[in-house]
């Protein structure tokens, strides 16, 4: 398979879990820098219990870690897994890029129609 | 052909696609809005594309397949679901089954191209947005396929001597 080192589920974990605002909020700041269950509860309206909810299904997808200090859940990013899901992206740019290069040939082809004006000028 | 830029966004599972092209504005969305002209470089030559029916306007629908080596058919389908010519186009693209119609449980690609004047060129920029990581996953693998194929038939024409299908 393309993706050598993600299993189709962990690819759909991945994606599951980055499909929601607020998670990809969550993992936009702890990969900033770690921030415990408490404090990143401090952004949202919604309870601590919600929160970790969202946590838990990015830590499922290994899209953070998660690790108890004392009475708090400490939460940080992780960066290869977001670096995996890039690489994916970049297979599919390519699509696109040799679309374009296809697109360019067609429109540098002399247009039956227009050959009249064109011969005029360049030729 | 001028490609500007390329920006992904893994978070939020955007592709965001820039080139410029020498060509005005109405000849660029021709290349969309022409069948003939759009399966001359939808699908990649060592899978080319076959559209059967393409509305070119709001809530049209296009069918379409791609030809493989072996003779192979994938069919794929578009939804037009907003259009201002020629500067902007939205449509969906999805997996078709044997039939051509869409799958039942398909979830298809959202696309946005937008189209600017600039000095004579046209600014083309093609934003993707994936909902779905399964076609993700069957897109960029396709992808991957193509590119080694094309890289395979370069190296051949060079092999063959035939520098004036390379240039």
């Amino acid at each position: 398979m393309v993706v050598d080192q993600l299993s189709d589920a962990e690819v759909d974990a991945i994606f599951h879990a980055l499909a929601d605002a607020t998670r990809r909020d969550i993992v936009q700041r702890v990969m900033r820098e770690e921030q415990s269950i408490s404090a990143l509860t401090e952004n949202y309206t919604m309870s601590w219990a919600a929160v970790q909810k969202h946590v838990s299904v990015l830590e499922r997808a290994q899209l953070i870690t998660k690790q108890r200090r004392g009475r708090e859940q400490v939460v940080h990013g992780n960066a290869e897994t977001i670096r995996r899901a890039a690489r994916l992206l970049d297979a599919y740019e390519q699509i696109w890029v040799e679309r374009f290069q296809r697109i360019g040939d067609i429109l540098a082809e002399p247009d039956p129609q227009h050959e009249n004006e064109r011969k005029k000028g360049t030729r | 052909m001028t490609f500007v830029s390329s920006d992904k966004d893994p978070e939020a599972l955007t592709i965001t696609m820039v080139a410029e092209f020498d060509a005005p504005v109405e000849e660029v969305w021709k290349v969309w809005e022409d069948p003939r002209k759009l399966e001359r470089w939808w699908g990649p030559p060592t899978w080319p594309s076959t559209f059967v029916r393409h509305e070119f306007r709001e809530g049209g629908q296009s069918r379409y397949y791609m030809t493989g080596p072996e003779g192979e058919k994938s069919a794929g389908y578009w939804t037009i679901t907003a259009i201002d010519a020629p500067r902007r186009l939205e449509f969906t693209d999805g997996f078709a089954g044997d039939d051509g119609e869409p799958l039942p449980d398909d979830v298809p690609v959202h696309g946005v191209v937008t189209f600017e004047e600039n000095g004579g060129r046209t600014r083309m920029t093609s934003v993707t947005r994936f909902a779905d990581a399964e076609q993700l996953e069957k897109l960029a693998a396709m992808g991957m396929e193509e590119g080694m194929r094309e890289a395979m038939s370069q190296i051949d024409a060079v092999l063959a001597g035939d520098s004036a299908r390379v240039s």
